[in-house]
């Protein structure tokens, strides 16, 4: 059965080959997410890792400095101090009180250095004054600033 | 109209029961009017459907604003162009939307075959009624687009409550592709569900042959061509509205357009070893089968945000019934298959390692390795939670890394697949087809090495670019040659001529040039560029040969938004060349912004002009510029695989020919001497 053991390394040598670059790409982007009440809880090698955190950003916090913009994040009772320090600009959907997620790592005082942000915009319907159905969400499209080409 | 709509689709849920209950009892009892009566049910199904579809699209045009649904997603002034797209902008109305797609596939494929393949259809009906019955339920019980507000009136009974305006289309999707992407991808998704009844009907029927494919044909390669557009629109959408200077960041909701894509090309391909040589018949199968699921799975993840793009947000309900259905399509799958499978026994073995078949097979394998790995790379928060309790995310990196080895590998037999010879290709013919295009497109890369390009990527995907590109040519020139010889005419006219004689094969031809051409573009974001400045009136940005003035900032109120307008006179050698007004729209009625993008295009590259908002500390505006080459071949091949596509829809034309003898075969195929002098006996080899 040559023929088949032919195909089976031919195959073989793709499917390893695939894998084995498949966890190189894992090892280099895997990304951990917690939520903001969860990160102060984080030790050792858990601090270390890329992490993605979600949460709403607080009204009147955002702060657009030279080469950063500050804002804090809203999540479970719990703040926390973002930096965004990313080359692209921020989604149009990133306003006070949208939903927003954000892709980073921790710095030593507990703030959250972040390379790439998501953002949606806040239900439309919370907000709604008059009667209506209850509270339910909308859609809000795709994505927004993600992260490299391919 | 809200109630007129919910009741049709409340009588199509019912005509859908009947048609699934009363197609199987129709195929046991083979009774001729029940099996008539049950078409009818169908056909009626879709009717109703359109009807309340209808009946939605009535709601927003009429500013229905009692109508949850048109609240949410509409108000006065969006333009009518938009109200038309406010129907697929949420939720409940993708999902009808869906429903509707659907009924114009499940309507044609009823009414084409109303009286042909008896043995077949009754299967086929009842599959797709089981389809239909599962979005009825969503769209009548789960997520009814048709639902009013209500307020308790003063008697205390609910009563109707009408707002004075809706609260407007999210500003992302008031964007003239909004308004085609989302119908292209749909009637991708839901197109391929005419193949998967066809395969589930015939392996349950255990339906003879072939004929399921023949049959099915068509309608894959027209779901596929709008899965492919649906795909390039998002692309294109995402580049041109976003406003990030790409077009593809591996979101799970790109991702999950791509996924049955993937396999869709995959089923395409390998259906022709079915054809030809009786083989692969379990996999082809499986493909559609897992092309169907794939489509579902790409629905629940847009639709139900269990894995969102931003995965915290709110999460809803609808997904558990999506994969509810996709955990019993799966059980249907394996138990029909399970139960039949002896029907699908293949009647030949591979032969050669060089030949169409196994080219056949690595195409598969690694379009399905393709799919493995998005597929993986998408659920890996799910699954990771599941395993280790951790939510953990993959990015960019882990599916470039898997998918540009692949995506290269895929376009080198792209080149290959079609000259190799059914079962064994001879050295001879190997080099004939090869040899040139390997000197050609070596040379061409050594070229290019010497201008500088050193990025591997790009100079492999170019150079196999070149390669798959002239193999391509020398085809349409060897048959156009010989038939230039018989006929005198021209070599463009003589092209025309091979390509409709057998519109399959060249078609397909085309079709891959497009993809070349995808590739060629695709190659250029290695070398894309950006930069950012802020900018004062006279001020100049320079990126790459261009240098951007600022002539005026202003802001500008419009009918449904304010804008903030950057005017930038774009200059080249200090020669004047075009303006740009790169913008950013505020919407009054729900307090959002739009970016517009300002993009000049060229083959060479694309000049992508963002104003980023103002400088915090002086209010001044900002620029920010990218310089991305080639883009425009990604648009450009899309438009290629579009026309290809249709080639290959037509019928071959028959022309009766007087025979010659030909000087020269047009390839070396083992061919019995009786058929060669014509060419169109090529038609048995694609």
């Amino acid at each position: 059965m040559q023929r088949r053991a032919k195909f089976g390394i031919g195959i073989g040598v793709i499917v390893v080959a695939m894998g084995f670059l498949a966890w190189l790409g894992y090892g280099e982007s895997k990304t951990y997410y917690h939520t903001i009440a969860e990160l102060p809880t984080l030790h050792g090698d858990a601090r270390a890792h890329r992490l993605r955190v979600g949460g709403t950003v607080e009204p009147g916090s955002i702060h657009r400095l030279p080469g950063r913009v500050d804002f804090v994040l809203q999540g479970e009772g719990q703040s926390l101090p973002v930096s965004y320090v990313g080359s692209d600009p921020l989604p149009d959907t990133f306003v006070d009180k949208s939903q927003a997620l954000v892709e980073g790592s921790l710095a030593k005082n507990g703030s959250f250095v972040a390379e790439q942000v998501q953002a949606k915009c806040a239900s439309k319907y919370e907000a709604a004054p008059t009667a209506g159905p209850p509270a339910k969400s909308a859609d809000t499209g795709k994505k927004s600033a993600p992260g490299s080409t391919m | 109209m809200d109630v007129f709509g919910s009741f049709a689709l409340l009588l199509a849920f019912i005509c859908a029961v009947y048609a699934f209950v009363g197609g199987i009892f129709a195929i046991r009892t083979r009774h001729p009017l029940l099996v008539k009566s049950v078409r009818q049910a169908g056909m009626a199904t879709c009717g109703l459907i359109f009807i309340a579809t209808f009946s939605l699209v009535y709601l927003f045009f009429s500013d229905s604003y009692w109508v949850a649904y048109v609240v949410a997603h509409s108000n006065r002034d969006l333009p009518t162009f938009y109200k038309i797209a406010a129907l697929w902008s949420g939720q409940e109305g993708s999902l009808l939307f869906w429903s509707f797609l659907l009924a114009v596939y499940v309507l044609s494929a009823l009414f084409a075959y109303r009286n042909k393949n008896g043995e077949l259809m009754p299967y086929v009906g009842v599959v797709l009624a089981g389809v239909q019955i599962f979005f009825l339920t969503l769209n009548n019980f789960v997520a009814s687009p048709f639902k009013v507000l209500a307020t308790p009136g003063t008697n205390g009974a609910l009563e109707i409550f009408t707002r004075a305006d809706g609260n407007g289309l999210n500003p992302l999707l008031q964007y003239p592709e909004m308004v085609i992407h989302p119908p292209n991808l749909y009637s991708g998704y839901t197109g391929f569900t005419i193949p998967f009844a066809f395969a589930l009907g015939a392996l349950l029927a255990r339906y003879p042959g072939e004929k399921w494919i023949h049959l099915t044909r068509k309608w894959t390669m027209i779901a596929w061509c709008f899965q492919t557009v649906g795909v390039l629109l998002g692309a294109h959408w995402a580049y041109a509205v976003l406003g990030w200077g790409g077009y593809w960041g591996w979101d799970p909701v790109e991702n999950a357009s791509l996924l049955p894509w993937l396999t869709g090309t995959a089923f395409l391909h390998s259906v022709m070893m079915q054809e030809k040589r009786g083989m692969m018949k379990v996999w082809n199968v499986w493909l559609v089968f897992l092309t169907f699921m794939l489509c579902i799975l790409g629905t629940t993840l847009t639709r139900s945000g269990i894995v969102s793009s931003v995965h915290a947000f709110a999460q809803s309900s609808i997904g558990n019934w999506f994969v509810g259905f996709l955990a019993l399509i799966l059980v249907v799958c394996l138990v029909a298959y399970v139960k039949n499978r002896d029907y699908l026994k293949s009647e030949n073995q591979l032969d050669a390692i060089v030949s169409r078949e196994s080219s056949f097979l690595f195409n598969n394998l690694i379009l399905l390795v393709s799919c493995v790995a998005v597929l993986s790379g998408t659920l890996f928060p799910v699954f990771s939670e599941w395993l280790s309790g951790s939510r953990i995310s993959v990015g960019a990196p882990f599916f470039n890394k898997v998918n540009l080895p692949i995506g290269l590998l895929l376009l080198f037999l792209t080149g290959v697949g079609p000259l190799l010879a059914w079962r064994k290709t001879s050295t001879d013919s190997l080099k004939r087809n090869f040899g040139w295009p390997s000197v050609f497109s070596l040379a061409v890369g050594v070229v290019m090495f010497a201008l500088g390009l050193r990025e591997f990527y790009s100079l492999v995907c170019l150079i196999l670019c070149v390669f798959v590109a002239s193999t391509i040519v020398m085809e349409f020139y060897r048959g156009a040659k010989v038939i230039r010889a018989r006929s005198g005419a021209s070599f463009a006219a003589s092209a025309v001529d091979l390509t409709l004689r057998n519109t399959r094969r060249y078609g397909g031809y085309i079709v891959h040039m497009g993809m070349v051409l995808i590739f060629v573009g695709l190659a250029g974001a290695a070398f894309n560029k950006d930069a950012q400045k802020e900018m004062q009136i006279g001020s100049t940005l320079q990126i790459g040969p261009y240098s951007l003035l600022l002539q005026s900032f202003e802001s500008k109120p419009e009918r449904n938004y304010t804008a903030e307008r950057m005017v930038v006179e774009v200059m080249r050698d200090n020669k004047a060349l075009m303006m740009l007004y790169p913008e950013r729209r505020f919407f009054q009625t729900n307090e959002q912004s739009g970016t517009m993008v300002a993009i000049y295009s060229t083959l060479r590259h694309d000049l992508y002009v963002v104003y980023a908002g103002q400088s915090p500390d002086n209010q001044r505006p900002v620029i920010h510029a990218y310089l991305n080459p080639l883009v425009k071949w990604i648009w450009f091949g899309g438009v290629i695989v579009v026309l290809g596509t249709i080639v290959t829809l037509l019928p071959n034309r028959r022309t009766v020919l007087a025979l010659s003898a030909v000087q020269e075969p047009a390839t070396a195929r083992p061919i019995a001497p009786t058929l060669a002098p014509s060419i169109t006996m090529r038609e048995g080899h694609d």
